[in-house]
């Protein structure tokens, strides 16, 4: 019998009911007395150098009340990046400042340069139309192509950088020679240029702000679209506004979608913050689609070439790669590590190869900044791995289940530190890759095969074994790596004196599924029901400092802070227990939600104790403090490192250039599972996103840097109908050896998993229908481009 | 979105009249003009409503065929032109999503002439009467290029009157990220000859593929366009697709249209 409460159950989503039903609380959702309407004016053109704004029209329009530029805030801070990364040469990164509102000059087209508040929003839009207008900005030629634009000294995107490069990064810089040899002397390389596509968050919700000032006290509050509100209060107050911490109080309220774009402090939150404070009056600002196309921070957009040597038989013996990233216009927050850390750290794979390099040049162009995207810098760097080995089988003539077989990190040899410096606690590709051939009926696919091509289509088989680091993470090594942050987080776990519990997390769901899970864990640990705990998050006034979602963090950061916190209030617990039933401390036990004295039936509920602590009339006073409420940090010893092998089966039309996900079966190690249900959703998601970006989404800007994809007419987003029934698989389970939960992370699996399975699908396909030039196709592998491939 | 003021007359002569005064303009389903006034591309004066008006709505049977009131939406023609011109029905409920049929009409699309809209490749290809506020217009006559039909100013499409042909269907490959054509072609086969019309690939929007038309009017099979080859040089070319991209599509969803007609 599957359990149906606490770990390991799948117990529905509570939060479901009010996201099902429209009662969900989002920040645009929020009406407050007083309030005012802020409309950004942005940049038309992709580069160009303001030489005038004149405010005096726009700010004598109706209901205009207050008219900013970047003008009013360019001596407040710049939104820093959160990472410093070294050059291959050990100079530092290129830090150009990132003002609240463009200044001097714009930077990609969507830069926000100036802002009008007014009584209501058409007000505020027509008076922005008239700042557009009074707005003279000298056109400068768009940096867009990376090529180009390090090649282009003379042409620059902020002007104190001559090559338009962030920083030229090596890893590990002290192997590159003898990757290089390796290389040099190897049997055979197989080489691979490849694209991994810009792609667009498109949260279902738009960023959203709302910024109070509150003269009484002086103390300002945030509502915004956050995915971690202690980290966008640091950064909007400490970095930018120079607000002291304890006087601004952040509120994420219900946040619909971040995929990562929601981590970063976007300069809109300053400019509400600063217009409530002039103004006395709350401050709103929502985007409109349009807006989140231009100015969310995008993912991915990297240009790699990979090298992959090895024995005849498939035996890896180097990986070398170059890749551009786009960091867009200015440096968002994650901007720096994403490429780097979260990418070059990943490039060994499950493998046990010996020798890896990779080098990465992170360029900025006239584009909206890029930044972390579901999975960040994994997703490329398992895309760029399984394809070239892909890649490689065909050129050799081997079978790329055994060369994967071949080539893992085998479950003897953990912990297995990689030479890209990180070290896999512990995994077993193996196992599933075994089940993913079981699930998959990997036997019975010729049979599919034929099939389809009665149908005529042309069916296709792609493998993808992926792995990833997350659970981001242990300060000390991200501190040597470069993190101007810790990665702890926090849970402050509250119990009542009726025996509830409000459980404080410095964890934000934006559709995860928090409130539930922990929920679960809670009622585990603590004997009680699911329903008596309630999570509280997503507001700075209430929870504890933590860091907040992303990475796949949550739970195996979070959640393992709230497992720490409720080990404190169970020793505290029994030292209230022994008190009340006379007897030493150590003779006290605790499970399914009494204390009792070992060897007799005496006991006291926890409900008792909670209660004992809060009316403290029979309790150790002079020993230990009433109440029930415990707080706990946890930074975790490593990264977890979660694992899996993903097939995908496609059927092309070779007519149409169509690609159909026809099967997409997942076997997946997460560690333990606590609610199986959410795990296969956030599967299910991952995957879909890793489909729309194999099959459908692209980013693209024309050379004069205008956005040719910036709305749903263009930007193709994955559909029900474009996903298959998924098969998913989460059985082979290698606990995660230093966190007490064992978990490891599945919000981003499918997102990293995915892509190089479909890909290899469709080349799989392309090559069984006798089309063998094919060697890759692009994403998105679209229809134009599958039939340009086989007419090409 | 600017300010506007909003008629909703219930005859069409009340709709001409209304549309005579300055900056004022056609209203149907919305589905086009509205997502245009809220980008304030657009920023009419007046927005005169054509749904109220009874004589523009419904399907029935007429002279020689099928007759579409210009104010019925593409779900209404899915279901009630169903029984009579299936593959004109299907056309329609192949269009956009249920919102989007819900509103959007067949006087509004045809008036709009999208390159990449279904409606007028079925309105050519089967050779239907587009009837307006003042006179009756040959479906050949209407399209005159992008966005660009015959009508004049203030002049109102109150019907359209389709022949019914022996066999036809439409097929569209879908625009990854619209999902209107991306190439669609409509075929219909009439005792007096088979027509064929594209949309989604011409650079002078929806036109009628002649040779086609001559091939299958001698033999109605899939194989007959096999030998034709369709220029590019015409061909809107895209994010979506090359203009050969496009020219392949013509033939492949002709061959394909012809073989789901029967
Ligand atoms: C999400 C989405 C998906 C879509 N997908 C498709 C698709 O797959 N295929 C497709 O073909 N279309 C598609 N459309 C367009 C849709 O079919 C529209 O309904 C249609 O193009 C316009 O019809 P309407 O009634 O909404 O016209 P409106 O938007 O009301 O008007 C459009 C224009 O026509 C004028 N007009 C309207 N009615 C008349 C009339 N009777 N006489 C003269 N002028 C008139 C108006 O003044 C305006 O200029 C889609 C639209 C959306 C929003």
């Amino acid at each position: 019998m599957p359990k149906d409460h606490g770990i390991g159950a799948s117990s529905k989503r509570r939060e479901d009911i009010r996201f099902l039903t429209g009662r969900g609380v989002y920040t645009d959702d929020m009406n407050l007395h007083g309030q005012t309407y802020a409309v950004f004016v942005r940049s038309q053109v992709a580069h160009g150098r303001i030489k005038s704004i004149n405010t005096s029209n726009a700010a004598s329009m109706p209901g205009v009340l207050a008219v900013f530029t970047g003008e009013d805030f360019k001596d407040v801070g710049g939104n820093p990046a959160g990472w410093l990364i070294n050059s291959r040469d050990g100079t530092p990164m290129r830090e150009p400042k990132r003002p609240v509102l463009a200044h001097g000059k714009v930077r990609h087209v969507g830069d926000a340069y100036a802002a009008v508040v007014a009584e209501s929003y058409a007000e505020a839009k027509d008076a922005a139309e008239q700042l557009a207008a009074d707005s003279d900005i000298e056109e400068l030629p768009a940096i867009i192509d990376m090529a180009a634009a390090v090649a282009n000294a003379s042409n620059r995107v902020h002007d104190e950088i001559p090559d338009n490069l962030c920083y030229d990064w090596g890893w590990i810089e002290d192997n590159r020679a003898a990757v290089d040899a390796a290389i040099k002397a190897a049997p055979h390389v197989t080489v691979l240029e490849l694209v991994n596509n810009r792609l667009v968050p498109n949260a279902m919700e738009p960023r959203a702000s709302i910024g109070e000032y509150f003269p009484g006290t002086g103390d300002y509050k945030l509502t915004t679209t956050s995915q971690n509100p202690h980290l966008t209060r640091l950064l909007v107050a400490a970095f930018v506004l120079g607000i002291p911490e304890n006087k601004l109080t952040v509120v994420a309220p219900d946040v619909g979608g971040g995929f990562g774009s929601k981590i970063y402090h976007y300069g809109e939150e300053a400019v509400v913050l600063a217009a409530a404070k002039k103004l006395a009056r709350p401050v709103r600002w929502t985007a409109e689609r349009s807006e989140s196309f231009l100015s969310d921070a995008h993912g991915r957009d990297h240009v790699t070439k990979i090298e992959l040597a090895c024995e005849k038989d498939g035996t890896f013996i180097a990986f070398r790669t170059e890749t551009m990233a786009n960091v867009g216009a200015y440096l968002s927050n994650f901007a720096t590590v994403t490429p780097t850390f979260l990418h070059g750290t990943l490039m060994a794979g499950p493998y046990k190869v010996p020798n890896v390099y990779v080098n990465v040049k992170t360029v900025f162009t006239n584009t909206a900044p890029v930044d972390a995207y579901r999975g960040a810098g994994r997703p490329e760097a398992t895309y760029s791995l399984e394809r070239v080995i892909d890649k490689m089988c065909r050129e050799l003539g081997l079978d790329p289940f055994e060369v994967r077989r071949k080539n893992f990190i085998t479950t003897d040899m953990f912990p297995y530190t990689t030479p890209v410096g990180l070290a896999y606690d512990t995994g077993n590709y193996h196992a599933t890759l075994d089940k993913a051939i079981e699930i998959g009926n990997v036997a019975g696919f010729e049979a599919r095969r034929a099939a389809s091509a009665k149908r005529g289509k042309l069916r296709g088989m792609g493998l993808s074994t992926w792995i990833e680091a997350c659970g981001i993470a242990p300060s000390h090594l991200v501190g040597v790596l470069g993190a101007r942050v810790g990665l702890y987080d926090a849970a402050t776990v509250r119990v009542n004196a009726t025996g509830n519990i409000s459980v404080m997390t410095g964890a934000h769901s934006h559709g995860q599924g928090h409130e539930t899970v922990f929920a679960q864990i809670v009622a585990e640990k603590l004997g009680v029901p699911e329903a008596s705990v309630e999570i509280v998050h997503g507001d700075t006034s209430k929870i504890p400092f933590g860091m907040g979602s992303y990475g796949s963090r949550s739970l195996a950061v979070c959640g393992v802070a709230v497992t720490k916190a409720i080990d404190k209030i169970v020793a505290k617990g029994k030292k209230i227990a022994a008190h009340m039933l006379e007897a030493a401390e150590e003779d006290i036990t605790f499970e399914n939600g009494s204390f009792s004295v070992a060897g007799t039936d005496k006991a006291k509920t926890f409900g008792e104790i909670a209660f004992s602590a809060y009316v403290p009339h029979n309790y150790p006073l002079e020993t230990l403090e009433p109440g029930l409420e415990e707080t706990a940090f946890y930074d975790p010893a490593n990264f977890t490192y979660p694992a899996g092998a993903y097939i995908c089966e496609v059927e092309v039309d070779a007519e149409t250039g169509k690609v159909d996900v026809v099967a997409f079966h997942c076997a997946d190690d997460f560690g333990n599972i606590m609610n199986p249900m959410v795990v296969e959703g956030q599967v299910h998601g991952g995957v879909g996103q890793g489909i729309g970006q194999a099959l459908c989404e692209n980013t693209t800007y024309d050379d004069t840097g205008q956005l040719l994809t910036g709305s749903y007419m263009d930007y193709a987003m994955p559909r029900a109908g474009d996903v298959p029934f998924y098969n998913v698989d989460y059985s082979c389970q290698t606990p995660c050896t230093h966190n007490p939960l064992g978990v490891k992370g599945c919000g981003e699996a499918g997102a990293i998993g995915s892509p190089p399975a479909v890909v290899n699908a469709v080349i799989d396909a392309l090559h069984r229908g006798g089309h063998t030039h094919v060697k890759h196709i692009d994403m998105p592998v679209s229809p134009s481009r599958v039939w340009q491939a086989i007419h090409g | 979105m600017h300010n506007f003021d909003f008629v909703k007359p219930a005859s069409i002569a009340d709709a001409v009249k209304a549309l005579s005064s300055d900056g004022a303009q056609a209203l149907s389903g919305g589905q086009t003009l509205l997502p245009t006034m809220k980008q304030r591309l657009a920023a009419p004066a007046v927005l005169v409503s054509l749904t109220g008006i009874a004589e523009m709505k419904g399907v029935c049977r007429g002279d020689g065929g099928l007759h579409v009131g210009a104010a019925t939406t593409h779900a209404t023609v899915a279901k009630e032109a169903a029984a009579h011109y299936p593959a004109l029905a299907a056309l329609a409920g192949g269009i956009g999503d249920p919102a989007v049929r819900n509103r959007g009409t067949i006087g509004g699309s045809i008036a709009n002439n999208d390159p990449a809209a279904c409606y007028p490749a079925g309105v050519l290809g089967s050779g239907a009467t587009v009837v307006t506020s003042k006179r009756k217009i040959a479906a050949d006559d209407f399209f005159q290029g992008l966005f660009s039909t015959a009508l004049d100013e203030g002049e109102i499409v109150t019907e359209v009157r389709f022949p019914i042909p022996e066999k036809a269907a439409y097929v569209k490959f879908q625009q990854p990220a619209s999902r209107f054509a991306l190439t669609g072609v409509f075929v219909a086969k009439f005792g007096t000859g088979v027509r064929v019309a594209v949309t989604g690939a011409g650079q002078g929007g929806v036109f009628r593929w002649t040779e086609a038309e001559a091939a299958l009017s001698r033999s109605f099979a899939p194989g007959a366009v096999d030998g034709l080859s369709l220029s590019g040089d015409d061909m809107i070319s895209d994010l979506h697709g090359s203009a050969a991209y496009r020219a392949n599509l013509v033939k492949v969803l002709t061959g394909r249209a012809v073989a789901a007609a029967g």
